[in-house]
């Protein structure tokens, strides 16, 4: 579904993206690990077009995401630091997503509801502590039930509570057979989510394993042991 | 498109600075056409007042708004919007809302004391500055990252289009002034959208009468209606230049 080819990306000296070449398949979801500053980030925006690649190419579903902006239609994004206007409130941006692209689609409102978002539309976006912004990210992100979900560190800042409705939520649209890319560095909340892995390290893609392949590799049950193996081993 | 110039449009008309500059310009026009006892004469004084104080306003409050809208910009990145929509979308909505400001502000006073030729034109005129500073502040704006830099930028330009300039053309008028430069002067006039107004203003009035060589030079070009639409169609690519540029090098930002 989504395929990046020899994908680099340099910020100024700094090698962001390093010949990346991945492939994202319908129904997987893959967990993108590696230490900070590894390229995760930029990859993820590269895929959602934030940020143009310097060269190589990323398509969607065959089509160069360079000519095709449409493709966002299908995309679910949830960014790692949420920023929104900050004189609109709560409802106002929900609205206003929904102005722009919610014609076709049917809206999803299952995350709003359990986050209890309704009470607090009137709060104005500067306001928000940090854990409330993820949720309003959250509640964006499926919102318009694409078919891809981009979710980067999904669960920082969030209480237990709301991680839990957010983990439950993300293994509900696995079922649906969605496309789910999720970064995060608490590997154990990833165990019973993910099939596969991505490991990333210095803008360098390491390696691209199916959970079971890991294991059998490593001997590790438990992704959080396989992946501290694997890094020990370089 | 529609969408979400709307939505800028909504946030800017809600701003208090705009409705500052709105109600500042109402009074400066009225108080101008009251003090002076010849309403074209008000309307000279206005017009240097206007020259000043839209670029001003225009420059500086669009390069603020577009580093502010940072958050909104990001947001409707990730979304299935095309760059181009986003970015054309808030230069619109920035120039309309300025427009809209100057037209309430200064329009209304200028169709009530000076309903003729030179009134409208000094309103057209005024709309016009008002685009071209916002499309100047919107390529500083996505040339520089920091915010501090950027707004340096916008003022050392406005300064530039406003007395710099003038007075570099002084310095070359002194040190040339053994050539005819009549004819070259047309010419660079046409590099400062703000002289560009003025000279369309000051010719259609009674004073260019005292303009001496330069302005009978003048006159026989910019008073013609081919001088007209040349200078009309200058302004335009002061438009139409930056916001092209502008475009093209947001389509290529990193967020």
């Amino acid at each position: 579904m989504i395929i990046t080819s020899n994908v680099s990306k340099k910020f100024r000296k700094l090698k962001a993206l390093d010949n990346v070449s991945v492939t994202c398949n319908k129904g997987e979801c893959i967990a993108l690990i590696g230490p900070n500053a590894s390229g995760k980030t930029t990859l993820i925006k590269t895929i959602l077009g934030m940020v143009v690649q310097d060269s190589g190419f990323i398509t969607f579903n065959g089509n160069n995401i360079l000519h095709h902006w449409q493709y966002r239609e299908q995309i679910g994004y949830m960014p790692q630091t949420g920023r929104y206007p900050d004189n609109m409130s709560i409802g106002q941006v929900l609205n206003m997503m929904k102005d722009i692209r919610g014609d076709k689609v049917t809206l999803d409102e299952d995350l709003v509801n359990a986050f209890e978002l309704k009470t607090l539309m009137n709060k104005r976006m500067r306001t928000l502590s940090g854990g409330t912004r993820q949720k309003v990210s959250a509640s964006l992100a499926f919102l318009f039930s694409p078919v891809v979900l981009i979710l980067d560190e999904p669960t920082a800042g969030l209480d237990p509570v709301a991680s839990e409705i957010l983990k439950e939520k993300i293994i509900m649209e696995k079922k649906k057979g969605k496309l789910i890319l999720i970064t995060s560095h608490i590997l154990s909340e990833l165990d019973d989510l993910v099939t596969q892995v991505i490991y990333m390290q210095d803008g360098q893609l390491r390696f691209h394993k199916s959970i079971e392949e890991l294991r059998s590799d490593t001997g590790e049950v438990k992704l959080n042991k396989a992946i501290a193996h694997f890094m020990r081993k370089n | 498109m529609k969408k979400i110039i709307k939505y800028v449009m909504t946030d800017i008309l809600r701003n208090r600075i705009v409705l500052l500059y709105t109600a500042s310009l109402f009074i400066i026009s009225f108080s101008m056409f009251s003090l002076e006892d010849n309403n074209s004469k008000g309307l000279l004084s206005l017009l240097n007042i206007i020259l000043i104080f839209v670029p001003l306003v225009s420059i500086i409050f669009s390069t603020i708004y577009v580093y502010n809208s940072a958050e909104f910009i990001e947001l409707l990145v990730s979304q299935p919007l095309k760059r181009k929509t986003i970015w054309l979308s808030l230069f619109t909505g920035l120039a309309s809302s300025l427009s809209l400001s100057f037209i309430i502000g200064a329009g209304i006073p200028v169709i009530i004391y000076q309903a003729n030729t030179i009134g409208f034109m000094m309103i057209g005129m005024g709309i016009l500055l008002s685009i071209i500073f916002v499309a100047i502040a919107m390529l500083a704006a996505v040339k520089t990252r920091d915010k501090a830099k950027g707004i340096g930028v916008a003022i050392l330009l406005w300064l530039y289009f406003s007395l710099l300039f003038d007075g570099l053309i002084l310095f070359l008028l002194f040190q040339f002034a053994d050539y005819p430069l009549e004819k070259p002067m047309i010419v660079v006039t046409a590099l400062n959208p703000v002289d560009l107004g003025r000279i369309m203003i000051l010719l259609h009035m009674d004073v260019s009468a005292m303009m001496g060589y330069t302005g009978a030079i003048f006159k026989d070009f910019f008073g013609t209606y081919t001088g007209m639409i040349f200078s009309f169609g200058i302004m335009l690519l002061w438009i139409a230049v930056p916001v092209w540029f502008s475009t093209r090098k947001f389509n290529r930002k990193d967020l």
